[in-house]
């Protein structure tokens, strides 16, 4: 396959930007997206260019540290899929190809395609946890029973990867699918019910401060999730955090 | 040096108990003057960092992703074991560490072992009690599934992503910690030394990735839970950025590496397609329930179904060789992986591989969805002879399992596997070497600790399924936080330890000079091009059978090409800044130190054994020959300058509880 790639290139977060394009032959198709940056990048090496940088590292679609915006789209044209999943029979031999970072406020760009995405560790870090002691000598498992259905959908939610696509994708980049995501784990499960309202209330709170706008029920989060959480997330957080309120 | 496991005295089953009843202890309001470094924020580093801060020490951890939760144990699927006989099938902790010292093809230590199955119960009320979704059945009790190399049901699991929950329930405890300030958090920074002050371990030197600031940190005791050094072979299961810089610099500094040749191929990964490929894919063992592994039985098939003449379902039962049920009845599919991926090579090396290279095997679930679909069919008073029926119902059973695993295989492959069986071949995955170290898990260094897969001891020579999680998560959580009390205890008089001192200062250099070196050099090959070049020596001499020729070669060819990439490999870019080429250089130039002593460790074992499997050692049905009179013994080997000069040293294994046979599985 022969590309044109159209690729954001950015020095540092201090760095204007741009889009360089490049032309690229030999592209197989069952490449992955990523490795088909792999062998750009060894042609930019060999002419003494520098590589593009992209963050990438499980390559198996579940660690969540790729990224990319391609074509318009959180983690490209196929649906279920991070970026590191997609394959190049996704496209068409002489297809132009836009590959930008995942933009917003709350995740600056480092480098290139890179961005910062601490901003959801630190809402993890405001309550995104059970508060119990990590000694061992707690209760015997099950002797918590947990509805199956509750605990499948408390995994349903757990299953989000961090990857940023929701926020990405959003026209006023809201992370309330992932921050939904997070309070929807533990508010499902009997355990997490102590501390409900302390947590929704702070995670919440942290969401805000990092610069994250608000969901207008768009659905494109949803849409582009590679993991397929659900909107269903974001009403149970706003319910959690309703009641939290009214309690507070 | 001589090497003193620690091991405490008494009965097996008591020696932990004891062991914890006579250790110093920290004073909780000491704890607070004390300082550790964390390197690797995995399953095992994540736990650690945890449970240390909730003990009151002040933790400092590093990883070199943007985030903890995004580190490699987030991949593993299949499940993590525990001894709690929640099924009423015989599970004990006796039954756990006999199958693992058994599963390990006795190489690994007795009282290590025995731990690790006594707090393997812990670990799963620990999770739950952390908001862990593990598997559950209606009645809303835990779920189990079974895995190779045992006869019981004794997995815990969730979906096919046990790894992400569990490393997400560390993470969680983690970011509780960080939360009150008792964790900092080093998110993509990269440990590049260790600096030793008076024989102790007091600090590392760290590369900070995004402004390539090199950075100074102390701490009166230093945890490596780096993970292991599968991506020597440049192809693994492991994700890109794994590495053996952390494990490899404090081999140099004096800690001993052990075992480094068991290497754990695992039998069910998606075969290589192309001289591009980045990375192998893992599909989780629990397939292996339910999936039967078969080639053709006449080479003809194989040879049509490789030409695309013919397909997997042209061939009828009778045409078709389960080869694993054939040779191991008792276990069938669920024989442990390095049987498994013996067996699949030796198919495949004898002509009836099925892919275009004739390096896969295949991994059929039509008998799965046709029993759970007739089962299903029956349990709705639906008709059972209805064939088409069965197979949807049947289909949706096996989705609700594996169904994750089945969309992975169908995005890389484009093939759907709930109609065609898949297609898997061995792949390199989990390293059982590591570091050495003693019951404490403390390395040669003082001071210097390793847990997790970055150290050598729980597994022996091969790593049973769904025990990779369980060790992280028992020496993060469990282990660590009392040995490393016990080491800590004379130091709470210390005070906080300075990085101007002249080790740290040197050690900073040393650094500094590796990476202009790099930047500096005017060469014309990239970084990749030598890790491939490494990778492919690696699995033709040095991979699943090895013989002492192909050592020596190898031995000779990773030293030539270590001169090679410091003559002529290029790095773009500055080092003050994002440089994703200069990190990987500087862990290509640790994989081509260990690459050699990996190869020097396969050669003096003449024995076969685990994941070493030498071709000059095997019975006549072709299955491992060990040799227990010359090497039941951990190889520690010291580092001297470079890897040919590395002298050994040898842990005895002493087998008290547990008699050595001739595994077996049939």
């Amino acid at each position: 396959m022969k590309l044109t790639l159209k690729i954001w290139r950015q020095k540092n977060a201090q760095d204007k930007g741009g889009i360089v394009d490049y032309p690229i032959d030999g592209i197989e198709p069952d490449m992955s997206f990523l490795e088909m940056l792999d062998v750009l990048n060894e042609q930019l090496i060999n002419k003494g260019e520098e590589p593009v940088a992209f963050d990438h590292d499980c390559r198996e679609g579940i660690c969540g540290m790729c990224s990319l915006f391609i074509n318009g789209e959180a983690h490209g044209p196929d649906r279920g899929v991070t970026t590191c999943q997609l394959h190049m029979r996704m496209f068409k031999d002489g297809d132009t190809i836009f590959i930008e970072p995942f933009r917003a406020k709350a995740f600056p760009v480092i480098k290139d395609l890179v961005v910062d995405r601490s901003s959801f560790d630190r809402i993890q870090h405001a309550g995104g946890f059970i508060s119990v002691n990590t000694s061992g000598n707690t209760i015997d498992a099950n002797t918590i029973p947990v509805n199956k259905e509750d605990a499948d959908k408390s995994f349903d939610a757990a299953a989000c990867i961090g990857c940023g696509a929701c926020v990405a994708t959003c026209k006023n980049s809201s992370a309330m699918l992932f921050v939904g995501a997070k309070v929807s784990q533990f508010a499902l499960l009997p355990q997490g019910k102590v501390e409900a309202t302390e947590r929704v209330l702070n995670m919440v709170h942290q969401m805000d401060l990092e610069g994250f706008g608000n969901c207008t029920n768009t659905g494109a989060c949803e849409v582009e999730c590679p993991k397929g959480i659900s909107l269903e997330n974001i009403a149970r957080m706003n319910r959690e955090y309703l009641a939290a309120s009214l309690k507070g | 040096m001589a090497l003193d496991s620690k091991i405490p005295h008494g009965p097996i089953s008591d020696k932990w108990t004891n062991y914890k009843d006579h250790i110093n202890l920290v004073n909780p309001a000491n704890k607070r003057n004390l300082d550790i470094i964390i390197v690797g924020t995995g399953l095992a580093g994540g736990s650690a960092a945890a449970t240390l801060a909730e003990l009151g020490y002040n933790v400092k951890a590093f990883c070199f992703q943007d985030s903890p939760r995004r580190a490699h144990s987030i991949a593993a699927q299949g499940g993590i074991n525990a001894a709690k006989n929640y099924k009423g099938d015989g599970d004990s902790v006796y039954r756990l560490f006999y199958d693992t010292v058994k599963g390990g093809d006795y190489r690994a230590r007795e009282a290590n072992v025995h731990r690790l199955a006594e707090v393997s119960a812990n670990i799963i009320d620990q999770c739950v009690a952390q908001g862990v979704p593990l598997a559950r059945e209606y009645g809303g009790l835990l779920d189990n599934r079974s895995f190779g190399g045992t006869l019981v049901s004794r997995t815990f699991y969730a979906q096919g992503q046990t790894g992400q929950q569990l490393l997400l329930g560390a993470y969680s405890a983690m970011n509780r910690q960080i939360g009150r300030g008792k964790v900092k958090m080093y998110n993509r920074h990269e440990m590049l030394d260790i600096v030793i002050v008076d024989g102790k371990a007091r600090g590392i030197i760290a590369r900070n990735l995004v402004t390539g600031e090199i950075e100074r940190h102390s701490a009166h005791a230093v945890v490596v839970g780096s993970g292991g050094y599968g991506n020597v072979f440049f192809l693994s299961t492991n994700a890109m950025g794994s590495n053996a810089t952390a494990a490899w610099k404090i081999h140099k500094k004096g800690a001993f590496f052990a075992n480094p040749c068991y290497t754990q191929i695992h039998p069910t990964c998606i075969p290589v397609s192309g001289d591009h490929q980045s990375k192998l894919t893992l599909m989780s063992e629990s397939l292996r329930n339910d999936g039967r592994i078969w080639v053709p039985a006449k080479l003809e098939d194989a040879q049509a179904i490789r030409e695309g003449k013919k397909k997997a379902t042209d061939l009828s039962e009778a045409e078709r060789d389960y080869f694993l049920e054939r040779r191991y009845p008792a276990f069938g599919n669920l024989v442990p992986r390095d049987v498994a991926s013996r067996a699949a090579k030796e198919r495949c090396d004898a002509g009836f591989g099925v892919n275009k290279t004739g390096e896969a095997v295949y991994l059929d679930f039509a008998a799965a969805i046709q029993r759970y679909g007739t089962e299903e069919a029956y349990v709705k008073g639906l008709d059972a002879n209805d064939k088409a029926l069965v197979i949807k119902l049947g289909t949706a059973i096996v989705k609700s399992k594996y169904g994750n695993l089945f969309q992975m295989y169908l995005k890389i492959v484009d093939e759907d596997p709930y109609v065609t069986p898949m297609m898997i071949y061995p792949a390199v995955h989990y390293t059982m070497g590591g570091t050495w170290v003693d019951y404490n898990l403390m390395t040669t260094i003082p001071g210097c600790f390793s847990i997790g897969e970055s150290n050598f001891s729980d597994h022996g020579a091969n790593r049973l399924g769904a025990s990779a999680l369980m060790q992280g998560l028992a020496d993060g959580y469990f282990v660590l936080p009392y040995t490393i009390g016990d080491y800590l205890a004379p130091d709470i008089k210390m005070g906080p330890i300075s990085t101007d001192l002249p080790e740290f200062v040197e050690a900073e250099k040393a650094v500094k000079d590796q990476i202009d070196r790099f930047i500096n050099n005017k060469g014309t090959h990239s970084v990749d091009y030598f890790h491939k070049k490494l990778g492919k020596i690696m699995w033709d001499k040095v991979g699943m059978a090895r013989n002492a020729k192909g050592l020596t070669e190898a031995i000779e060819e990773i030293a030539a090409l270590r001169e090679e990439f410091y003559k002529d490999v290029k790095v773009p870019g500055s080092a003050n800044e994002f440089n994703q080429e200069l990190e990987k250089a500087t862990r290509v130039a640790d994989f081509l130190e260990l690459g050699e002593l990996f190869a020097k460790d396969a050669l003096h074992r003449n024995e076969s054994c685990g994941g070493h499997f030498r071709e000059e050692y095997q019975t006549e049905e072709g299955e491992a020959l060990r040799d227990d009179e010359n090497f039941a013994y951990v190889a520690a080997w010291e580092y001297k300058g470079k890897p040919s000069d590395a002298v050994l040293h040898k842990e005895p294994l002493v087998y008290e509880n547990i008699k050595l046979v001739q595994r077996s599985y049939k």
